[in-house]
């Protein structure tokens, strides 16, 4: 929740509610289409009386289909089945009523006060509602109706006690949501009473969500009217309602199947009404609680689309991005995340990128994979790898690439391993599927791999789950899987971000010596420079999207030509003195689809000049091998 | 499902939800003895109709142990369904144990048929439309929404009108017992399986869907595909085991909402089982035999929940080793 909506007074959200649900037509087409049942329950038994008592119509027209003079037609004893339908409305609705009254009664202060209060008093009142779901709703209230026989009050208020713990559990899941929002602090700090402050600030705020739910058990109520109605213990005869003429309808199936329609047709109808007006209800609620969120969407990777083919540049490395560009699907149009990005790795390379967070560094990993997240699309460029390029590869050759050429790890380790798998089982599975092995083989070869991470005790880490494991061991346990195809590449997307220091200096010990001892390449992405510094041979530093500089590591190191370079070195809390405080990069990186025209660190950047900001400034490549996207590189130089 | 229940191994969970169990059975009971005390008129008024004379009532009443307080007629009630002695029904002299024990494979096999058949349908259809993409996801939402709103009765007379007296495929109603032929047996119960198992296909495709893209967008999904685990491994190995947490609950509801679907399913296709038992002798106020059946399935409850939650320790290693 945002500061501002939680200034917001939850009067004004409550009317707002009100009218942004009048705004769906569906939610009007429901509202009315409920207005006009309810009217007729009133009117009908008033403006057709003796229907309700009529035992039978003409028998000499029993059990005919529509026409001019019925019609729905008339049942087995001659009666019309319209007027039988509308009469029947009311003994309907009065029953949803008194359903709703009553678990709206109960749940609602119930839940308020739970949720409130918290303690003992919502411990107690949570047992009870578990307790409640466990009790056979439908048999109680037929327990009842044997005790109670036709009285169809005593069964709709138990079946309303019944569904009550379904609205205390909404009710007070909402009320825990707001308990401690700065307006309700403020109103209990200036002295207000409890009662006060949750019928004028709590009750107006949750009743979105109550009603959402309201709607739902309102069509659950009717239902069960109507099943205990057809049941014939509810209404006495010969009085209809909708549940009796569909029994009425059962029992002449053979000669007249058209008597269960009307009835049942005017249940599943209201019923749909009700649950449709829960559905917008509940989007309006959402909508509301979080204005600016938009829908999310499950994108696939989806084909990607025509545009230039770029050139390929003659290259002896083992992987060559060349002028890659990723965008995702806005509501307001594409937007570009990742903008004319060029890297390369040589066979046993270690390469490092780094960057602040939001950069496109890990984008620019997944690409290579062909794993973007959500709705992103590869916009153009090429992704060289041993002389195919990868962006114009279906999703099965991408699949033979994955693991057996090119591998990854990722930051938390913990996470990337399947919580409901033993070790053991996730890596012969990618084993197996690698080298075609058996389960034997996979198997050895599974502890083997283990041990080559340096786990001290690779046959018992093979039989855990993931939980049992430390974060570092996780992150070996990856690494070994990431092995598991022999790749010749491996992406390492942060990986030592979230362990201590001392087990950091251990992974990339390990990564270093697998490197060299495998001849992999590594492609180590991460945002610390310490990180980069220890192991890399070579750096590309990204910003907002783009390659800013790109150099062996330690002329990097000892004389960044980029300002933003720079500032990360005089961020790295290691090159820091101690006592001294730390240098931080003022502002942050500006989002895709917010990058300024001209160069986009200007506005962090200490030395910008009017002339950074006139156009989109070229990566310069400099004599000594060396690259940077600065107009003022001179002055960097000297 | 209460998630406070499910901590701990094994062991403790099923101690815990027996716990539970009894006090449910002990409510339950307690419930339906106290409501019996609230109503007018009793079981010896039931038997002798409004004929006898008063000294015969007191007799009778003496004879059923009515004259004794509420709490003590409780105790011996109890003691005696502990034994296994449920009372004698009103309506039929019948022990109601016997009753319930008669119809009782007729129920389970509504109950088992209706929630296997659920359960693969559900599943597979949860299963394809999370991988398939968004047309059949919404195809789900329909059929959900269908399944909710149409009356499970209005559905078994709908199926008796089509493939009972049109099409002639399969008995209108009735029971065979599976001793008696297996395949009529089947027969007869296709159609009450498939009215019940609408809604229920849907509950459980819908959930299976949801838990099935919530895993499938998960860091370990990501990674095991990064790292070439193949398609049918993601979505069974990896998807499915990881989404049979919320599956197995959708499912353990369902069997609790079909014991009173039975009540419907076998009153329209006249099921000689324990739903339709329990509507006749509500009908008839046969009150031990309403308050017997009534006992026998919240027991049925309580060992759904107990099988969902040893589910729960046996698919979720997290609570098995912790």
């Amino acid at each position: 929740m945002s500061a501002a909506e939680a200034i917001q007074s939850p009067v004004q959200w409550h009317s707002t509610f009100g009218r942004r649900l009048l705004k769906r037509p569906l939610a009007v087409s429901c509202l009315a289409f409920l207005v006009v049942v309810g009217l007729v329950g009133v009117i009908a038994p008033i403006a057709l009386p003796g229907i309700e008592t009529q035992h039978a119509g003409n028998l000499l027209q029993v059990n005919q289909a529509p026409s001019w003079d019925h019609l729905l037609g008339t049942d087995q004893l001659g009666r019309d089945v319209l007027q039988r339908l509308l009469v029947g409305t009311r003994v309907t609705i009065v029953g949803v009523l008194e359903a709703v009254v009553v678990l709206v009664g109960i749940g609602v202060p119930v839940g308020l006060a739970a949720g409130y209060l918290g303690g003992s008093f919502d411990r107690v009142a949570m047992w009870v509602v578990d307790l409640a779901f466990s009790i056979p709703g439908i048999i109680i209230v037929i327990l009842v109706l044997s005790l109670y026989p036709e009285n169809m009050p005593a069964a709709m208020v138990t079946l309303g006690v019944l569904l009550a713990p379904l609205i205390v559990r909404v009710t007070r899941s909402a009320t825990l949501q707001i308990r401690d929002a700065p307006y309700i602090d403020a109103a209990r700090v200036s002295g207000l009473s409890g009662a006060f402050i949750v019928s004028r600030h709590v009750l107006p705020r949750v009743s979105g969500a109550v009603i959402v739910q309201v709607s739902f058990l309102a069509a659950v109520a009717l239902g069960a009217q109507a099943g205990l109605a057809f049941l014939n213990l509810l209404v006495p005869a010969p009085a209809p309602s909708w549940g009796g003429m569909v029994q009425d309808g059962t029992n002449v199936l053979l000669i007249h199947p058209w008597l269960i329609w009307p009835p049942g047709m005017a249940i599943a109808l209201t019923m749909l009404a009700f649950s449709l007006l829960g559905d917008v209800a509940r989007d309006v609620s959402t909508e509301l609680w979080s204005p600016s969120s938009t829908p999310k969407k499950r994108g696939r990777r989806s084909a990607p689309k025509r545009f230039a083919a770029v050139p390929q540049v003659e290259t002896s490395s083992l992987l060559s991005v060349q002028g890659l560009c990723i965008s995702f699907d806005s509501q307001a149009g594409p937007v570009l995340a990742v903008d004319d990005v060029s890297i390369d790795i040589n066979a046993g390379e270690v390469v490092g990128v780094v960057g602040e967070s939001g950069c496109g560094k890990s984008l620019t990993l997944a690409a290579i994979l062909g794993l973007l997240p959500g709705n992103g699309q590869i916009t153009g460029g090429r992704i060289d790898f041993e002389g195919r390029d990868l962006v114009h590869l279906s999703e099965r050759e991408l699949r033979g690439i994955r693991g057996k050429q090119i591998a990854l790890i990722a930051q938390d380790a913990m996470s990337g391993l399947d919580p409901c798998l033993r070790i053991g089982v996730q890596l012969e599975e990618l084993i197996r599927r690698h080298t075609g092995n058996g389960r034997r083989l996979a198997r050895r070869r599974a502890v083997e791999l283990l041990a080559e991470v340096h786990l001290a005790n690779p046959e018992q880490v093979a039989r855990s789950y993931a939980h049992q494991l430390s974060g570092g061991m996780a992150q070996r346990v990856a690494i070994a899987r990431a092995l598991a195809g022999e790749p010749s590449l491996l992406l390492a997307d942060e990986p030592t971000t979230a362990l201590d220091v001392t087990i950091q200096a251990e992974i990339l010990d390990l990564l270093r010596e697998l490197s060299s001892t495998r001849g992999m390449a590594v492609l180590l992405v991460s945002h610390d420079w310490g990180v980069i510094a220890d192991v890399c041979e070579r750096v590309f530093v990204m910003y907002s999207g783009e390659v800013v500089e790109h150099a062996a590591a330690m002329p990097i190191y000892r004389s960044p030509l980029h300002p933003y370079t720079k500032a990360l070195l005089l961020a790295d809390p290691r090159d820091s003195d101690r006592g001294q405080a730390l240098n931080s990069i003022g502002g942050t990186v500006p989002h895709p689809g917010e990058w300024p025209v001209g160069c986009r660190f200007q506005a962090r950047c200490g030395i910008a000049v009017s002339r950074c900001a006139e156009s989109k400034v070229r990566l310069t490549n400099l004599p000594d091998g060396r690259s940077t996207r600065c107009l003022r590189v001179e002055e960097m130089q000297a | 499902m209460a998630p406070s229940l499910v901590a701990g191994p094994t062991g403790k969970v099923v101690a815990r939800r027996l716990g539970f169990a009894l006090i449910l059975l002990l409510v339950v009971s307690v419930l339906s003895f106290v409501l019996e005390s609230l109503t007018p008129g009793n079981a010896a008024l039931e038997i002798l109709g409004t004929n006898a004379t008063r000294a015969q009532y007191v007799a009778l009443d003496k004879k059923l142990g009515l004259d004794l307080p509420i709490y003590q007629q409780y105790f011996n009630w109890l003691k005696a369904a502990i034994g296994g002695d449920l009372g004698t029904s009103v309506y039929s002299g019948q022990p109601v144990a016997h009753q319930i024990a008669q119809r009782l494979p007729v129920s389970l096999s509504l109950v088992i048929g209706a929630l296997l058949a659920s359960s693969v349908i559900g599943i597979g259809i949860g299963v394809i439309s999370a991988v398939r993409g968004r047309a059949i996801g919404r195809g789900v939402d329909v059929l959900a929404l269908i399944g909710f709103v149409l009356p499970s009765f209005w559905i078994a007379a709908e199926l008796i009108v089509i493939f009972a007296v049109r099409l002639q495929w399969l008995p209108a109603t009735g029971y065979v017992p599976l001793r008696t032929s297996p395949t009529e047996w089947l027969r007869s119960l296709v159609l009450p399986v498939a009215s019940l198992s609408l809604f229920c296909i849907a509950a459980i495709a819908k959930q299976t869907r949801e838990a099935m893209l919530d895993v499938l967008g998960s860091v370990y999904v990501r990674l095991a595909r990064a790292n070439g685990a193949s398609r049918r491994s993601i979505v069974f190995r990896h998807g499915l085991r990881n989404a049979s947490l919320p599956i197995v609950t959708v499912i353990g509801l369902q069997a609790v909402g079909l014991l009173g679907g039975t009540v419907f399913a076998e009153t329209v296709f006249a099921l000689p089982g324990l739903g339709s038992l329990l509507v006749n002798s509500a009908l008839n106020h046969d009150l031990p035999l309403v308050q017997g059946v009534t006992i026998c399935f919240t027991l049925m409850i309580v060992l759904i929940n107990l099988v969902v939650d040893v589910a729960y320790t046996w698919l979720n290693p997290r609570l098995r080793t912790a």
